[in-house]
């Protein structure tokens, strides 16, 4: 069975993790370039996306992810982990990168600030109806044609993705680890296992 | 509860406890000005709590401590781009009204500003913004989460540079849970009245082993160790104050501190950042101290 790791430098980890345990994945957090390197796939959870890409710099992560997300390692980005895969970040901090993995253009706080956070419900290709916990979201305002959409939605500003995949990276702008809905994380495994 | 556009909803306590959750691991830094604030990002912060003086300043220059001024609140909201959180007086909703008008991301309402009644906390149902609030024991925590709060941070003692009472509050709270875990149905009717917390979060609390909402952790963190200390004895998140700014190279110790929480389990790492930081805060013992601010709120 392959093995998932959960990005364990900052954020809501704990929930993922419980997430990926209740589709009977084998899990796994990550710190250190040791565990990365014994992952079968990674899981970039919600946080705050400046506190983690320090992080990921910091601990040596960030070249090594880097590598392996070129070489197609799957990844599965909420919120934070999202805007950390895009190609790029409108509104962020001037000196913030990220992957590249998701041919998508992400605007940090795009729905507005907290008293903005809302749920709403979201149709997802090949699993139904979820529940959406946009929290701080960062809004998906572009993406490249080889990105493929899994959910969009209409927030009174017209219709744009929220859930996306490229090969083997998903991103999504909400937070289905918050809920009991383990819908998207059990396709994002079956994706893995087959 | 507020419909936005379409079906959406804001407000729920699920996007309120969830900015909590997407605070975990991380460190929330007190800040005065827009310059901290950015030192503060920089360094790894997950979130600042923008007010006007740190806790040690509070502490010695005695007076009424009040909510923040919205200018500077304003400013730093401008200058960062992580949450901004902002404290209220115990009490004191219409300074809890405002600081929602600017859109702060989270309200402490907080021992550390003189308290606004001696009776009642905020009904923080009533705001859309979550609030966190502080707590020295269980039954503490429990009130608060009734009244509405989506965080719980022990109180510590602020401004001391002191660990010694946030250790006891984190303790104490793991104690009482493990307590409640062990109770049969029956017992829980008793405990709840002990606790004088309601009934319902009583028992969830011993169904989960946890606490309802995130367990931060507050008051006295002043070094690397300190959070590393805190984090495994069960705090999910640290707030740190006076620790920061007051020490000797505050953008050393603000990474510093940031390295110790991610990897609090990881001694050599804790090490490594702890070495050649300069001087901590200079700090107090407690039992010297002529106002416990951890005594207030109830």
């Amino acid at each position: 069975m392959p093995l998932v790791g959960v990005l364990a430098l900052q954020g809501d980890v704990r929930e993922h993790v419980r997430a990926l345990q209740r589709v009977d994945a084998q899990v796994a957090t990550v710190r250190t370039v040791e565990q990365l390197d014994e992952i079968d796939a990674l899981v970039i959870p919600g946080g705050e996306s400046t506190a983690i890409s320090h992080l990921l710099t910091t601990s040596g992560l960030r070249d090594v992810l880097a590598r392996k997300l070129d070489e197609h390692l799957p990844v599965f980005g909420t919120c934070a982990g999202l805007i950390l895969l895009s190609s790029h970040i409108a509104d962020g901090r001037s000196d913030q990168w990220s992957f590249g993995a998701l041919d998508v253009s992400v605007r940090r706080n795009g729905y507005g600030r907290q008293v903005a956070s809302f749920e709403v419900p979201l149709a997802v290709d090949g699993v139904g109806e979820v529940p959406g916990v946009f929290i701080r979201a960062p809004r998906i305002d572009a993406i490249g044609e080889d990105v493929e959409v899994l959910a969009s939605l209409d927030h009174g500003d017209g219709e744009h993705p929220v859930f996306v995949r490229q090969g083997s990276a998903w991103g999504c702008s909400f937070h289905p680890e918050l809920t009991s809905s383990d819908a998207i994380h059990d396709l994002f495994v079956r994706s893995i296992s087959t | 509860m507020a419909h936005g556009e379409n079906s959406s909803v804001i407000g729920t306590a699920r996007v309120k406890r969830g900015l909590a959750d997407m605070l975990r691991g991380g460190v929330i830094m007190d800040v005065v000005n827009p310059e901290q604030a950015k030192i503060a990002e920089d360094s790894g912060a997950v979130a600042v709590m923008a007010l006007e003086r740190v806790p040690a300043d509070i502490r010695r220059d005695g007076g009424v401590a009040r909510m923040s001024d919205p200018q500077m609140i304003r400013e730093i909201q401008a200058t960062v781009t992580i949450p901004v959180m902002a404290k209220a007086r115990i009490g004191h909703f219409a300074e809890a009204q405002i600081l929602q008008s600017l859109d702060v991301d989270y309200i402490d309402e907080s021992e550390v500003l003189t308290p606004a009644d001696e009776t009642n906390h905020i009904d923080k149902w009533a705001f859309t913004v979550p609030f966190v609030c502080g707590a020295t024991n269980l039954g503490e925590a429990l009130r608060r989460i009734g009244e509405g709060a989506c965080m719980i941070r022990s109180k510590g003692e602020a401004g001391t540079g002191n660990i010694v009472e946030a250790v006891r509050h984190l303790r104490t709270i793991n104690q009482q849970i493990r307590r409640l875990q062990s109770a049969d149905a029956a017992e829980l009717f008793a405990l709840a009245k002990d606790l004088q917390a309601p009934l319902p979060l009583v028992e969830e609390v011993a169904a989960l082993g946890e606490l309802p909402v995130p367990m931060f952790c507050a008051g006295g963190i002043s070094t690397p160790a300190d959070a590393s200390l805190v984090m495994q004895l069960g705090a999910q998140s640290v707030f740190v104050g006076s620790g920061i700014f007051k020490s000797e190279d505050p953008e050393r110790m603000a990474r510093a501190i940031v390295e110790a929480t991610t990897h609090y389990q990881d001694a050599a790492i804790v090490a490594k950042v702890s070495t050649g930081l300069g001087a901590a805060m200079k700090g107090a013992e407690t039992a010297t101290l002529e106002q416990r601010l951890a005594e207030r709120g109830w």
